[in-house]
């Protein structure tokens, strides 16, 4: 007890002035801290939603969304390796939940099988035995027909990737209005959480970032009208697509577009140079360009069709060839609709449907109010314990509490540099911690009173307080931790920042009251060489 | 030197050398109280409770007023610009625009008021509209402070999370106990823990309290402070019993709760204070949770005194417990090498 490694001694002592050091920041405004000199640490805790004011939402992929393109692409792809491979198609259709292919020629079964299964994809790893396919091809009832079928690994693999890609496009639309210190971050399997301080009107936020823009131009059929062809029926390949708005007229469409959104190269709201009608001007890339180009010089005097999210928004007549890969669209737009989709469009189309499931939106007024509360509480919190622990330990409890300080550094500065945002509850995880965390320092106090009264010497007594109230604050702390980190685990939104602020709050508790007060002991002892404990 | 500091009766003025602060003892040392006399009365206690949580959210009780988060809905906290609510206008004002159940009370300042609406048909554009319609209702003189909307999707999952959560937590610390300790300890610390639920449970039924995800994680908190007074009285029965070998249980159980009493005034004393600090202090928001962490905390601090030392008690430990830190016995014993890494 009265020998201490001075190299750990030196080591908790930088600890200790580090952390006070680096929470500095987070007590001083943002534009004080950006004037401090070069070599002060300026990281400062970031605010939570509910403190500081704005928007949340809680977006979900529509997976069926997912499954119902990838199923459109497995046909697509069927009929091309038919064709590839030379073999008559009977026909191909989605039934359900999987592709059924039929050829024309029962006797090329085999070789149809063959053409098929090269659809299929392997992932996983096939050392470890975890390959799994993403789809099964299997032969049908009847000779001469397939089924194709996705796997449900399969379909968790596109819900992952369109989820992934989902949110590169969510983040550049929000990245689009110009807000700093936005959140847009994947929660669960096929969900995203978008955070947008500041903003309270969420209507606006929802359809900049809700709209699935996808886009693609579009043969129309020649002669078919939408009328005949209800009365009639669609020719294969074909589909009726409705009009976007009341006036615009639904169109019998090719199915597969001629371009799509994907290949957009720009897209930037404009003006009719004749009308003064917001328009949108785009550019296709490379590959887009000379799709265009091809499909308008062959189509001259001919509508074509622009479609948006399944609905025709309009049907120009190509009047020339367009052969420089730029055009543009006219809608019924307004100057704010214009530059809104042509920030989706800019953006890239999302993967499938997002609904909102959960949001939430704090004013400025209840953040400001719920940050005086909650520093009035951690004072008075602060003020209170302190005045406790000097009342019950005196010059121990002067100890104690500053090991409680060293242990809200700790805390504010572990939260800042993991990126922890400071939540309404995490203030209150941080004022509970203040009660809490004296647990280690009353432990080894009271084992010191009752080693002394047992009659120990006063070196032996503190040494065996603190010795054998080791076990004691690593069981307590233990059991504490499991049930913070069960709320991170398990929690959501607040409910998480409160764990975690308690985690890291028990952690750092057992650090500080185990070494801060007993280096602080210990140093007293060689100083005052006391004859008695003052406890 | 050693003799200097070995003398215990020397002045406690002389030990300060100037420090003017005398510490009290909250709890005089050397008390005598019986806590395991009474165990069938913790132990008739401890039943009754069950009986009565049981009730309270069966179908016959008045059951948990679910928050939006377990229940689905809406959520909006609004101002008053101009000076303090009338509750009951805005109830008939709102209740004319049939949204279905609707919830409003002050909250906080008397100009604040809350209110909370069940799920309205139409998807998400369904609840805007009815949170449109609301402020339409209330007038211009309104500030919309906060709202929240959750989907029944999400509702729904939250329950089951907040479930699992609660039975992990029991579960892990049942299991810690058990390997710290002994699977007799595991037994009276988790029923002490589920005691310290259950109450609190109790309480917002009875209050009708709203009950949403701040309270589960209130509960999870209480969970993880409840077990530590458990824990800290366990650990000392535990030395006393490798201390004291031919002590009758009952005796040596009352001894160690004795023995922490004042460990577990003064840190409870200590959180006392936070949890009022911020119930009182924290704002409208945490004030339900600052509650039941609050009150779980008093209970706790009972239930480990009068319900988990008793039940040790009348489970029965076995009594024969090694001596303390065997392993430098082993350590020090003849022949055998130390291994080096130096």
């Amino acid at each position: 007890m009265l020998y201490v490694d001075r190299w750990k001694a030196n080591a908790v002592a930088l600890v200790c002035v580090l952390s006070l050091l680096l929470c500095l920041p987070s007590f001083f405004s943002q534009q004080a801290v950006s004037r401090w000199p070069f070599w002060l640490p300026k990281k400062q805790l970031s605010l939570g939603l509910d403190l500081r004011g704005g928007a949340h939402l809680l977006l979900a992929l529509e997976v069926n969304d997912v499954r119902k393109d990838w199923l459109d692409q497995l046909r697509e792809d069927a009929r091309k390796r038919l064709r590839d491979a030379k073999i008559g198609v009977g026909g191909v259709g989605i039934v359900g939940n999987a592709v059924q292919v039929r050829i024309a020629k029962a006797e090329e079964s085999e070789a149809a099988l063959k053409a098929l299964r090269q659809i299929t994809q392997t992932f996983g790893n096939p050392i470890l035995g975890t390959s799994v396919n993403d789809v099964e091809v299997e032969k049908g009832g009847e000779a001469g027909s397939f089924t194709i079928t996705p796997t449900e690994p399969g379909l968790q693999q596109r819900v992952g990737d369109a989820l992934a890609s989902a949110i590169e496009t969510v983040r550049r639309r929000v990245d689009s209005m110009g807000v700093a210190e936005t959140t847009v971050v994947r929660e669960g399997r096929s969900r995203i959480l978008v955070q947008v301080p500041g903003v309270q009107d969420t209507a606006e936020l929802k359809k900049l970032i809700g709209r699935t823009a996808r886009l693609s131009f579009h043969e129309v059929h020649e002669t078919l009208t939408p009328e005949e062809a209800k009365k009639t029926r669609v020719p294969p390949g074909f589909k009726i697509y409705p009009g976007d708005a009341k006036d615009e007229a639904e169109q019998v469409l090719r199915e597969t577009p001629v371009v799509r959104g994907e290949e957009l190269k720009n897209a930037q709201p404009s003006f009719d140079q004749y009308t003064s009608a917001p328009i949108i001007v785009f550019t296709f890339n490379n590959s887009g360009a000379r799709k265009f180009a091809s499909f308008t010089s062959k189509h001259v005097g001919k509508p074509f069709a622009i479609v948006l999210d399944d609905k025709v928004i309009s049907a120009p007549t190509i009047q020339e060839p367009i052969l420089g890969g730029s055009g543009q669209i006219s809608g019924r737009f307004t100057p704010e609709t214009a530059t809104q989709l042509a920030i989706q469009l800019r953006s890239g189309a999302l993967p499938a449907k997002l609904t909102v499931v959960q949001e939430s939106t704090v004013g400025p007024s209840l953040g400001s109010d719920s940050i005086e509360a909650g520093r009035r509480a951690t004072i008075a919190g602060f003020i209170g314990v302190a005045a406790f622990l000097m009342l019950g330990y005196g010059l121990f409890g002067l100890f104690a509490i500053t090991a409680l300080v060293v242990n809200l550094a700790l805390i504010m500065v572990a939260m800042a540099y993991i990126g922890a945002a400071l939540t309404l509850p995490g203030i209150a995880g941080i004022v509970l911690t203040m009660g809490m965390s004296v647990d280690a320092n009353v432990l080894i106090n009271e084992r010191i009173r009752d080693e002394r009264r047992a009659g120990k010497t006063l070196v032996s007594a503190l040494d065996s307080g603190f010795t054998r109230a080791y076990g004691t604050i690593l069981d307590t702390n233990m059991t504490g931790l499991l049930a913070a980190l069960i709320l991170v685990a398990f929690g959501s939104g607040p409910v998480r920042g409160f764990g975690v602020t308690l985690a890291i709050g028990i952690v750092a508790s057992a650090f500080t009251a185990t070494t801060v007060t007993r280096y602080l002991v210990t140093g007293w002892l060689r100083w005052r060489r006391p004859t008695a404990i003052p406890i | 030197m050693a003799a200097a500091y070995s003398d215990p009766d020397l002045t406690y003025r002389g030990a300060m050398q100037g420090f003017k602060l005398k510490p009290i003892e909250l709890v005089p040392a050397g008390t005598k109280f019986s806590f395991v006399h009474h165990w069938k009365l913790a132990l008739v206690e401890t039943v009754v409770l069950a009986i009565v949580t049981v009730f309270l959210l069966s179908p016959w009780g008045p059951g948990l007023n679910y928050g939006v988060d377990f229940r689905g809905g809406t959520k909006i906290e609004v101002r008053f610009k101009d000076g303090p609510a009338d509750i009951a206008a805005i109830r008939s004002k709102l209740g004319a625009l049939n949204l279905g159940g609707l919830q409003i009370q002050q909250f906080g300042e008397p100009s604040d008021v809350l209110i909370r609406m069940e799920e309205q048909p139409g998807g998400d554009k369904g609840q805007q509209e009815a949170i449109a319609k609301v402020q339409r209702a209330l007038g211009e003189n309104v500030e919309l402070r906060s709202s929240e909307v959750i989907g029944p999707t999400v509702s729904a999952e939250l329950i089951v999370s907040a479930i699992w959560a609660l039975t992990l937590a029991s579960l892990g610390i049942f299991l810690y106990v058990w390997f710290r300790f002994e699977w007799q300890f595991s037994v009276s610390a988790i029923v002490a823990l589920l005691h310290d639920v259950a109450m609190t449970v109790c309480l917002f039924s009875i209050l009708q309290l709203e009950f949403d995800l701040s309270i589960v994680a209130a509960l999870l908190t209480l969970i993880g402070y409840a077990v530590n007074d458990t824990v800290v009285t366990f650990d000392r029965v535990r030395e006393n019993l490798r201390k004291y070998k031919r002590m009758p249980l009952g005796e040596l159980i009352d001894l160690s709760v004795n023995e922490t009493l004042s460990r577990t005034a003064m840190t409870a004393g200590a959180v006392l204070i936070t949890l009022v600090a911020l119930f009182v202090l924290g704002g409208p928001v945490i004030r339900g949770f600052a509650l039941a962490i609050l009150f779980g905390m008093l209970v706790s601090t009972y239930t480990s005194m009068f319900v988990a030392a008793p039940l040790l008690y009348v489970i029965g430990v076995k009594r024969e417990w090694g001596t303390d830190a065997p392993v430098r016995k082993v350590a020090a014993a003849p022949g055998r090498e130390r291994i080096s890494f130096k």
